[in-house]
């Protein structure tokens, strides 16, 4: 079952007059959660409502839960659930109506009232939509992507502008609905909440995929790692680099301070410090530096995100 | 494997008739507790029948001032809320993402119309019932047949609705509420409402009498204060702006 994919998009291309804003993306999302991680501008709110079925791919193909999301709507639409970037709501209603609205049109809703609490909306009490603060409207919209019990939901920057906690209480909503079985597809240009909550990240840049895989497996591929550490200076690297793996590199940086570079994991760190061991060393502030999801990113793609 | 949480999936649309009457009745309490639609579409009618029946403002020709009012007035509430309200309050909901919001959830796009309409013919018995009892009060004495009169009212809230979607379903929400409160006002003037066609010139009131809102309030008025049958010429007048109007509409409507 998990291996069943939930989107399968092959070689979309979506233009808007010249503009080309996917060009030949392709993306297979598995059960789970699925971070599309990209500058604004890198095609992904595109890409994500082509599945929703709000666009028609202008060449390519995208199955969500098997089916063609233009043609066969209307057997999508009640298993998933869809938070628009902003709006999507009456400016006159209040956030317990429209809410209470979306669950009238599903057959087996979530309890509204719990749906409420667990997101904080009952403070909205009854002010108009309009009146809400953007973490309220945004709240709003996820729990109304979610308030059908769908399959899978997709959210797109389901934290912008939100503060800490709201920001963590979204994190662990969709974490529930992980574990709960729901597959998620959200889009974000913040590289930590690629990192907490997907199982699989798609790096988007210019309309393409970029990269795809675990964040750890994003991390570990690309980008070299690397070790220090302090000892006393004129320590013999040529003994340490015939214990370390054929692609590791050490140099001693300023006298007494060496950095190791190559595949950091667990056994390159016991391989040193056994060699100092050997040879009598304390390495003082030994250090590990993986990189992260941002510097991945940053090698792909070349320039700063742009929030 | 059955996964149990909180959350577990069990999707399923709702039953057609629950979607589209939770919509129409969300619709309607949208429009009701709008303060801008309750002044278009029970507002300012009132007022006019209240003022225009006590005061002698304009020549409305022999007879009660009433039995030349109230029809035309009926004809002002259909515009009101087929035309001008639906048409600005469709148009913020696709300015808003609302229809977009909607259009990804169970609800097919056809019950989503369906449901408008209803909401709009549930406000326009609010209003004639609200019209019909202050007319009663300033002496109005209505003839004819209610089947006509029901008719007339139906013909015309589709002839707006289509016009009244299409402007929404085109222009920008700001256009929208400019336009059709300009419209409003221009046809609440020239259309045979308050104001009897034949103070036109004569070159203008054939081109005012193949207005909507003039095929309106004349049909209503033949049938109501003359007591005469079912004015089809009128009749056809609306039906073709209704073919027209929700063709145009169905086609050129843009959800976003």
């Amino acid at each position: 079952m998990r291996n069943e994919p939930v989107v399968q998009v092959q070689a979309l291309v979506k233009r808007y007059g010249d503009k080309t804003a996917v060009d030949g993306l392709d993306l297979v999302a598995r059960a789970g959660v699925t971070a599309v991680l990209g500058p604004n501008g890198a095609g992904k709110t595109t890409t994500v409502e082509t599945c929703e079925g709000y666009r028609k791919p202008d060449s390519g193909t995208v199955r969500v839960l098997g089916l063609d999301p233009v043609r066969e709507s209307a057997a999508l639409r009640p298993r998933i659930g869809v938070m628009l970037q902003s709006g999507g709501v009456y400016s006159g209603a209040r956030a317990d109506e429209m809410l209470r609205h979306m669950a009238r049109l599903h057959a087996h809703p979530l309890d509204v009232d719990a749906l409420i609490e667990r997101l904080g909306l009952g403070s909205c009490g009854r002010t108009s939509y309009r009146r809400l603060s953007g973490g309220q409207q945004q709240r709003l919209a996820l729990a109304m992507a979610v308030v059908g019990r769908p399959e899978l939901v997709f959210l797109d920057e389901p934290t912008a502008g939100l503060d800490p906690q709201a920001r963590r209480a979204t994190w662990d909503l969709v974490r529930d609905l992980r574990d709960d079985g729901v597959s998620v597809i959200l889009t974000t240009h913040h590289m930590d909440e690629a990192e907490q909550l997907a199982d699989d990240v798609a790096i988007i840049d210019a309309g393409r995929v970029m990269a795809q895989g675990s964040p750890e497996e994003l991390c570990r591929g690309g980008a070299e790692n690397t070790l220090r550490f302090t000892g006393r200076p004129g320590l013999d690297l040529g003994s340490l680099l015939k214990a370390l793996p054929a692609d590791s590199s050490a140099a001693e940086l300023t006298p007494g301070s060496y950095r190791v570079t190559g595949k950091v994991d667990p056994q390159l760190l016991a391989t040193v410090t056994s060699w100092c061991a050997q040879h009598g060393v304390m390495p003082d502030r030994i250090s590990v530096e993986r990189h992260t999801l941002e510097d991945v990113f940053l090698e792909l793609t070349g320039k700063e995100l742009r929030s | 494997m059955t996964a149990t949480g909180t959350y577990a999936p069990k999707p399923g649309a709702a039953p057609l008739p629950r979607m589209i009457g939770a919509q129409a009745a969300l619709e309607t309490r949208m429009l009701l507790r709008n303060g801008e639609q309750l002044l278009l579409t029970v507002i300012i009618p009132t007022l006019l029948l209240v003022l225009f029946s006590s005061v002698d403002i304009v020549d409305t020709g022999e007879g009660e001032a009433v039995d030349f009012l109230a029809p035309g007035v009926l004809a002002l509430a259909v515009m009101s809320t087929a035309f001008t309200g639906q048409a600005i309050a469709t148009g913020f909901e696709r300015r808003y993402g609302v229809l977009k919001r909607l259009a990804s959830s169970p609800l097919p796009r056809w019950a989503l119309m369906t449901a408008k309409t209803l909401s709009v013919l549930v406000t326009e018995v609010l209003q004639v019932v609200l019209l019909t009892v202050i007319a009663f009060a300033l002496g109005w004495s209505p003839h004819g047949s209610p089947l006509f009169v029901l008719l007339l009212l139906v013909l015309g809230t589709a002839a707006f609705s289509g016009l009244g979607l299409l402007m929404a379903g085109t222009l920008k929400a700001e256009a929208t509420l400019a336009a059709a409160n300009l419209v409003f006002l221009l046809l609440l003037v020239g259309g045979g409402v308050v104001v009897p066609l034949e103070k036109f010139p004569s070159g203008v009131q054939d081109v005012l009498a193949l207005l909507p809102i003039s095929a309106l309030s004349d049909g209503l008025r033949d049938v109501l204060r003359h007591g005469a049958g079912m004015p089809w010429g009128d009749a056809a007048v609306l039906a073709v702006w209704a073919v027209v109007g929700l063709a145009a509409a169905g086609k050129f409507f843009r959800w976003e």
